[in-house]
C-alpha cells in the first residue's frame, strides 16, 4: 500500500494512448470469428456432457435408476448426486447448492445427474434413458406464496420459514428526520427481474491428465466461459477435493457475462468429474433454455419506500424496504440484498436513513446478480418515487434532485467514502443537451398540435440520476491478499508479455491492460502480448464482476509498469548522460524531456536493463484502501475506492390508442473520470442503455405451472437493433484521484438511470405511473383506458407485498448506526458466524460478508 | 445445442420426381422448403419424419410473373426476401410484399419460402417448446398429449395460424395450386385452411404446393399490419390485411378484411366488409367496420401479451389498416 502511494501522482499527460479511441485488442479476431469460445474448443478423445434437470419445481426424489443409460453403448459415465455430495456456492455464508441434486430438486432445471457419451446423440439418449421417481412437493412460486408458506420449507436450514436473508439497518435518526419533514409520501414499487441473455450460452471442457506419481492422482484442466475463474477455481477445488495447486481454470473468450457467468455451476463441476472418473476429455454446452433455467439472473424485487422532505424539496428521512424472490439457490443473493438499500444515500445526502431488506427462497431459477447487482431496482423505486413528490410539491424535478445531490469528498450517512463526483454536472449536461426546459416549456402547444392532427401518439421527457460502484471494497471471501495483480515480462528483443488474471467478458479488460502499460513503458500496445483469466498462469485477479477490473487491475498494471520503467531509466540515464528525471517513455522510446533527440530505443533500454538487472519481470498489485466503510456487521457491501455517477433523459412517445412505448432517444451522462478508451465507454454507456431499455419495456421473466413460460429467445424479447433507441453519451468528469488515470467504472451505472427516466417520461406523456417493471403496452393500455374511466376498466392493483403488516418487527436484529459512532456495536449474533476451516463444507453458513466487517472494523 | 432427429434426405430434381417420392415413402416423409420453420420444429420433436423430400432444386416452383391486368404466378419456392422485393408484387399488391417483408428476420426470409410460410405449423406457447419443457408441463393434444392446456375443457386444439402472408392472400383472394401423384388441383387459398390447430390445412400428406396465384389488381389497393413487439424475428400477434376497391365516386366497390393470429385459420371478417360495400368511407362508417371485424378476433392465452390486449388492438389496428387506403387514395387524388 505504502509501496503504491509512493508511486503516485500518475503520469503527466498528454498522453499517448490512454484517452485514445483506439480499436480493442482483439477486435479484429472476434469479427471475424477467429477468437475461440469455450464451446469451439475440441480435444482429441473428447467425450460430450450434460446434464438430466428436474421437470418439476420443488419435489423429493425417492429413486434414481441410471442403469440403462449406463448400459447404452457410447456412455461412457454416469454420475448423480450421490457422486459429488459436497455442498458449495459462490458466497462462503450461502453454501446451499450440489452439483447434482440430492434427495431433493427446487426448480425446474435443478440437475439430477450427468452423463458422459461418445457424441451429443448417444448423449441424448442416454439422458431420455434415465429413470428418476419423484414425490412432488408444493411449489412456491412467489414472495407472497414463500411467506405465507412457512411450513412449505425449501431449504431446511433456513431459521424462519422461507427467509433466506432478512436485514434491518437504521442511520442517523430516522424519526427525527420523518418529524422534520413538511410532506411524507409513501409508495410500493415492483421490478420483475429478467435473464441476462449473454449471446453466448455457458460452456465448458473440462480434461484431466491422469499421473499415478503423483499422489492426487493427475491434474486437471478447466476451460469455462466464466466471469470469475478465480471463484470457480476454489469451488470446483473444493467439491472435487482436488487440491488448487492440481487445478487449472481458465475463461477463453466470453461472449457476454453481465453477471449470469458469476458463479460456479453444476455444469462446470460435472464436466471435471466426468472427466476425471473416464480419463477423457468432457465438453458440456448449455442450450439457451439451459441458460433461462441456470439463471442466476435480476431478483425480481418488491419494494416499499417512504420519504419526507422539506417543502422545497430537501430530503429529511428515507426509509426503504426491499423484498427479493431469491428463487431456489442462495447465489449471490445475500450481497444482492444489502445492495437493494446500500446505495441509496450514494446519490443522494440522505441526513436518515432506515433499510430493511429480505431475500426469500422460491421454486425459480436461482437469481444472482445481474449488471447493477442490486441496484437498479431500487434505483427504478427512488427516481419515480422522488418524481411523484416532485409533482406532488409543485417543485421542479431537476431541483427537487439538486437540492439533493450528494457532494464529492463526502461521507454518506452509513459510512461510505465518497470521493471524486460529478453528479452534478452529469445532470446539468442531460438537461442541456435534451433540451428539456425547452421541451417541457412548449408541453401546452405539443399537446395541441397532437390533437389537431388527431396523432396518437404523445411525446414525453423523463430523468433519473444513478451512481454505482469501481468495484466492490470487499471480496467476497474474507482475506488480506490483493484483489488483483499484474506481472510484466520483458523480452530482450522488445517483447512485452502482461499476465492478469482479469477476465475479458466482451468490455474489453484485455484491451484497458495494453493501453495502460502501452502508456506507461511508451510503446504502442499493438506490441504487448496478453495472457489472461487462467488460474495458472497469470496471478489473481477476483473476477469480472462489480465493475472493478479497470479500476483495480489498471491500478496493478500502473504498479507492475512502473517497477519495470524504473529500471530502463536507470541504464537509459546512465547511457544518456542525464538524471533519470529528466527522462520520459514515448512511440518506443525513452528520451530527454528537453530535447527529445537524445533518445534511446525501447529495446536498447531493454537489452541494458536485462544486462544489469538479469531477466526483467515485475508484478504489481492492487487492494481497495481501508477506511471507506462504517464499522458495523454488514458495511462490507456498498463500499468502492471510488464511485461513478450518471445522469439519463428519455424521450418517448406512447400511442394512446395501443400503449405501445417508442423510446425515441436517451441522453446518457457518464462520469467515468478519465476513460482510458472513450470508444470502449461509449460501447460500455450504448450497451447499458441498450440493456436498460430492454429491461425497462421489454423482458418478462414470467412463469407458468412452475415453469419459465418462455424460455427461447424468440418468446424472451430482448430488443433488436430496430428497436433501440437513439444514444448519445456524453462523458463529463475529471480524473479520479485513485483510479488508473483516473479512470472509473462504465459497465453497469449507465444502465441504472434508463428505466426510471423511461418510466418518468411515460408519465410526462400521458400522465400516467406504471409502478412495475417491465412496462409492457399491455399495462399501459390498462392504465390509460383506466384513467379514461372506460366501462369495465381497473387501475393495475399496487404491487404491495402481501399479506404483510408493515408495523410487524422485521425478522431481523435492527441494527443503528450513525457517522459519529464509530466503535463497533458488540453483535450478539456474530457468535454463529465462524470462518470455514481449509476444507471444510460450511454447514451452518460460515462467514457471510456481513459478519466479517465487526473483526475488521476492530482494526480500523 | 437442440439435436434434429435421425432422417433420410431425398434430392428430388423435377416436381413429378418429388411428387413419386413423396407417395412412395408415405406419411413419414415430409417435404421442406427452405426449413426455417420445419427444423426447429424438428429439433423440439414436434416433427420427426423418417424422410424429408427437399423442394430446393425444383424449377416448377420458382419463378414470379404476370401483370396487374391478368394476374401473377408465384412459385411455392420463392424466397420471402424475393417476393417482399419484386417489384410488381410491391406495387400491385403492397400488402403482400409488406407482409413478406415483416416475416422474421433479413436471414430467415433468404431462406424462407411463400409456400413454407403459407403452410407454416400452427403455434402455441405451450406447444413451441422443447421436449424438455412439454414433458415437465405434460404433453398437449397437438404433440404426445390428449388435452389442451390452454382450454383444458376442449375438445380441440386451439394453436394459432400465425403466417404473415397467409391473411393478406386470403385477401386477394389468391389461389393454390397442389400436385401429386394422384392429380393436380387449383383452389381458392381460403379452402386451403382448417379451423383446427392440430390440422390446419386440406393438403395431404402426398401433395406439393407448386404455385400461388394472385387475380387482376386494376383498381385495388391494399395494405398489411401486424402487431409485435418488436421490429423484427417476432410472429404476428394479430395480422390485419385489407383491400379496397373504390369506385368512381368514391364509394367503396369492394372490400376484403381478413385477420391473421386470431385463430386457427387466417378469418375473414365477412359481417364487416359487407358494411362497407358500397358505402363512403367515413370516420364514423370506419370505427363502425373496425367493430365489427374485431368481433371475430377471441384470442387465448397462447400467445404473446395479455388476451385482452390483443382483443382490444384488434379495432384499432382494422381501423388503421382502413384509413390507411382511403387516405392514400384520398392523398393521391383516387383512381
Ligand atoms: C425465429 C423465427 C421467427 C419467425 N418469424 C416469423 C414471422 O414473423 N412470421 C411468419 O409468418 N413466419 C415466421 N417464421 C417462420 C418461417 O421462417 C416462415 O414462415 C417461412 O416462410 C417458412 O418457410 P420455409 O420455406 O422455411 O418452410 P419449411 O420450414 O421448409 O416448411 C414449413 C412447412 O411447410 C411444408 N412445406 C414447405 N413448402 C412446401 C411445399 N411447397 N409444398 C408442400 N409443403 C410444403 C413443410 O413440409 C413444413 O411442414 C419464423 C421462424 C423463426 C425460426
Amino acid at each position: 500500500m505504502d509501496e503504491w502511494r509512493r508511486l503516485q501522482p500518475r503520469k503527466a499527460g498528454p498522453y499517448k494512448v490512454v484517452g485514445k479511441p483506439l480499436p480493442k485488442v482483439d477486435a479484429y479476431s472476434t469479427v471475424t470469428g477467429r477468437a475461440i469460445y469455450a464451446d469451439d474448443i475440441i480435444l482429441p478423445r473428447m467425450l460430450y456432457g450434460g446434464l438430466l434437470r428436474s421437470p418439476h419445481p420443488h419435489a423429493r426424489i425417492i429413486s434414481i435408476n441410471t442403469r440403462r443409460a449406463r448400459e447404452l453403448p457410447g456412455v461412457l459415465a454416469v454420475i448423480t448426486g450421490e457422486d459429488l455430495p459436497r455442498k458449495y456456492g459462490i458466497l462462503p455464508s450461502s453454501q446451499d447448492e450440489t452439483a447434482l441434486a440430492i434427495d431433493k430438486v427446487r426448480y425446474v432445471g435443478d440437475p439430477v445427474a450427468a452423463v458422459a457419451a461418445v457424441d451429443p446423440d448417444t448423449l441424448e439418449q442416454a439422458l431420455s434413458l434415465i429413470e428418476v421417481e419423484y414425490e412432488v412437493l408444493p411449489a412456491l412460486m412467489s414472495i407472497e406464496e414463500a411467506l405465507a408458506r412457512p411450513d412449505v420449507k425449501i431449504h431446511e436450514e433456513t431459521r424462519n420459514g422461507n427467509i433466506h436473508k432478512a436485514v434491518s439497518y437504521e442511520f442517523g435518526d430516522i424519526e427525527a428526520g420523518f418529524a422534520a419533514a413538511d410532506y411524507v409520501r409513501e409508495d410500493w414499487f415492483y421490478y420483475e427481474g429478467n435473464n441476462h441473455v449473454p449471446i453466448e450460452t455457458h460452456a465448458c471442457v473440462a480434461r484431466w491428465e491422469p499421473d499415478p506419481h503423483n499422489p492426487i492422482g493427475g491434474k486437471l484442466t478447466l476451460w469455462s466461459s466464466t466471469q470469475t475463474p478465480h471463484y470457480v477455481h476454489r469451488e470446483v477445488s473444493k467439491v472435487l477435493g482436488i487440491p488448487p495447486s492440481h487445478l487449472r481454470v481458465i475463461a477463453p473468450h466470453v461472449g457476454g457475462g453481465f453477471g449470469g457467468k458469476s458463479d460456479p455451476f453444476s455444469h462446470e463441476i460435472c464436466a471435471c468429474e466426468l472427466a476425471r472418473r473416464t480419463g477423457r476429455p468432457v465438453k458440456i454446452t448449455c442450450t439457451r433454455e439451459e441458460v433461462f433455467l441456470i439463471h442466476r439472473g435480476r431478483h425480481p424485487v418488491k419494494m416499499w419506500i417512504k420519504t419526507g422532505v422539506k417543502r422545497d424539496g430537501t430530503i429529511t428521512a428515507m426509509h426503504f424496504r426491499s423484498f427479493l424472490d431469491g428463487g431456489a439457490y442462495g447465489s449471490y443473493g445475500v450481497a444482492t440484498t444489502y445492495y437493494t438499500g446500500a446505495l441509496q444515500p450514494v446519490t443522494y445526502a440522505l441526513p436518515a436513513y432506515k433499510f430493511e431488506g429480505m431475500r426469500v427462497f422460491t421454486n425459480k431459477p436461482p437469481c444472482g446478480p445481474k449488471r447493477g447487482h442490486g441496484t437498479p431496482q431500487p434505483r427504478f423505486a427512488v427516481e419515480v418515487h422522488l418524481d411523484k413528490i416532485a409533482a406532488d410539491l409543485g417543485v421542479d424535478p431537476i431541483e427537487l434532485r439538486k437540492r439533493n445531490l450528494v457532494r464529492p469528498y463526502s461521507r454518506t450517512i452509513n459510512g461510505l467514502r465518497i470521493t471524486s463526483c460529478a453528479l452534478e454536472e452529469c445532470l446539468d449536461q442531460v438537461v442541456a443537451r435534451s433540451g428539456w426546459r425547452e421541451f417541457h416549456a412548449a408541453r401546452l402547444a405539443r399537446e395541441a398540435e397532437a390533437t389537431r392532427q388527431s396523432s396518437p401518439v404523445r411525446r414525453g421527457m423523463g430523468l433519473a440520476l444513478s451512481t454505482y460502484i469501481c468495484g466492490a471494497g470487499k471480496p467476497i471471501y474474507w482475506n488480506d491478499m490483493p484483489h488483483s495483480a499484474v506481472q510484466i515480462r520483458l523480452d530482450r528483443g522488445g517483447g512485452v508479455t502482461v499476465y492478469c488474471g482479469a477476465t475479458d467478458i466482451g468490455q474489453g479488460s484485455t484491451s484497458v491492460l495494453a493501453y495502460i502499460v502501452a502508456e506507461e513503458l511508451g510503446i504502442e500496445p499493438e506490441r504487448i502480448h496478453l495472457e489472461t483469466a487462467d488460474t495458472t498462469l497469470t496471478p489473481v485477479d477476483l473476477g469480472s464482476y462489480s465493475s472493478r477490473v479497470t479500476f483495480m487491475a489498471g491500478n496493478a498494471a500502473i504498479q507492475a509498469a512502473r517497477r519495470l520503467k524504473e529500471l530502463l531509466h536507470s541504464v537509459a540515464a546512465e547511457r544518456l548522460r542525464l538524471p533519470p528525471d529528466r527522462l520520459e517513455s514515448g512511440d518506443g522510446f525513452i528520451y530527454c524531456v528537453d530535447d527529445p533527440q537524445v533518445a534511446l530505443s525501447f529495446e536498447q533500454a531493454v537489452q541494458l536493463a536485462e544486462a544489469r538487472y538479469g531477466a526483467l519481470v515485475a508484478a504489481g498489485s492492487y487492494a481497495p484502501p481501508e477506511d471507506i466503510h462504517g464499522d458495523f456487521k454488514g458495511a462490507g457491501v456498498g463500499p468502492s475506492p471510488a464511485y461513478s455517477y450518471s445522469a439519463c433523459v428519455a424521450l418517448v412517445g406512447v400511442d394512446i390508442e395501443t400503449g405501445e412505448v417508442k423510446v425515441e432517444k436517451l441522453w446518457l451522462a457518464h462520469d467515468v473520470g478519465q476513460a482510458i478508451n472513450p470508444l470502449l465507454v461509449a460501447g460500455q454507456v450504448e450497451g447499458s442503455a441498450y440493456m436498460g431499455y430492454g429491461e425497462a419495456l421489454m423482458e418478462q421473466q414470467i412463469f407458468r405451472k412452475g415453469r419459465h413460460k418462455i424460455p427461447s429467445i424468440l418468446d424472451y424479447k430482448i430488443p433488436t437493433t430496430l428497436d433501440t433507441p437513439e444514444i448519445e453519451t456524453i462523458l463529463v468528469g475529471r480524473p479520479d484521484d485513485e483510479g488508473p488515470f483516473g479512470g472509473k467504472e462504465a459497465g453497469q451505472g449507465p444502465l441504472l438511470p434508463v428505466i426510471p427516466a423511461i418510466a418518468n417520461a411515460i408519465y410526462n406523456a400521458v400522465g400516467i405511473r406504471i409502478d412495475e417493471v417491465p412496462i409492457t403496452p399491455d399495462k399501459v393500455l390498462r392504465a390509460l383506458k383506466a384513467a379514461r374511466s372506460e366501462p369495465g376498466e381497473r387501475p393495475l392493483p399496487p404491487p404491495r407485498v402481501t399479506p404483510i403488516v408493515l408495523n410487524e418487527l422485521w425478522p431481523a436484529r435492527l441494527i443503528r448506526w450513525s457517522p459519529e459512532q464509530r466503535e463497533p456495536r458488540p453483535d450478539p449474533t456474530n457468535g454463529h458466524h465462524q470462518h470455514p476451516r481449509q476444507g471444510e463444507s460450511a454447514p451452518h453458513g460460515a462467514a457471510s460478508t456481513s459478519s466479517q466487517l465487526p473483526q475488521k472494523g476492530g482494526t480500523a | 445445442m437442440l439435436r434434429l432427429p435421425p432422417f433420410r434426405y431425398l434430392a428430388p430434381r423435377t416436381l413429378s420426381e418429388a411428387t413419386r417420392l413423396l407417395a412412395e415413402e408415405g406419411p413419414q416423409a415430409m417435404p421442406v422448403a427452405g426449413g426455417t420453420d420445419l427444423l426447429p420444429n424438428m429439433k423440439r420433436r414436434q416433427f420427426t419424419p423418417a424422410v424429408l423430400v427437399g423442394l430446393r432444386r425444383l424449377r416448377e416452383l420458382k419463378g414470379i410473373g404476370g401483370s396487374p391486368d391478368v394476374g401473377v404466378r408465384i412459385g411455392a419456392g420463392e424466397t420471402l426476401t424475393s417476393v417482399s422485393n419484386h417489384p410488381l408484387i410491391r406495387a400491385h399488391y403492397p400488402a403482400l410484399a409488406l407482409a413478406a417483408a415483416a416475416v422474421s428476420t433479413p436471414q430467415l426470409r433468404n431462406a424462407g419460402t411463400i409456400g413454407g410460410n403459407i403452410l407454416l405449423d400452427t403455434r402455441c406457447n405451450y406447444y413451441n417448446q422443447t421436449e424438455f419443457w412439454r414433458h415437465s408441463i405434460g404433453y398437449c393434444m397437438k404433440r404426445d398429449g390428449s388435452i389442451c392446456l390452454v382450454a383444458p375443457g376442449s375438445p380441440r386444439c386451439w394453436a394459432i395460424s400465425s403466417a404473415d402472408t397467409a391473411p393478406v392472400l386470403v385477401a386477394l383472394q389468391a389461389r393454390v395450386r397442389l400436385v401429386s401423384v394422384r392429380g393436380e388441383r387449383e383452389i381458392p387459398i381460403q379452402e386451403l385452411f382448417y379451423d383446427d390447430g392440430m390440422r390446419p390445412y386440406t393438403r395431404e400428406a402426398d401433395e406439393i404446393l407448386q404455385e400461388i396465384w394472385l387475380p387482376p389488381a386494376l383498381g385495388w389497393r391494399s395494405t398489411y399490419l401486424k402487431l409485435r413487439r418488436r421490429g423484427s424475428f417476432d410472429f404476428p400477434i394479430l395480422g390485419v390485411a385489407v383491400a379496397l376497391r373504390r369506385e368512381p365516386d368514391g364509394r367503396i366497390g369492394d372490400a376484403r378484411i381478413t385477420l391473421g393470429a386470431v385463430a386457427s385459420h387466417p378469418v375473414e371478417a365477412e359481417e364487416a366488409m359487407a358494411r362497407l360495400r358500397g358505402q363512403q368511407p367515413t370516420p364514423t362508417l370506419l370505427q363502425e367496420v373496425a367493430t365489427l371485424a374485431a368481433k371475430r378476433a377471441r384470442p387465448l392465452d397462447n400467445a404473446d401479451l395479455t388476451i385482452t390486449y390483443r382483443k382490444q388492438l384488434t379495432p384499432v389496428y382494422v381501423r388503421r389498416a382502413l384509413d390507411l387506403l382511403v387516405e392514400a387514395e384520398q392523398g393521391s387524388g383516387a383512381e
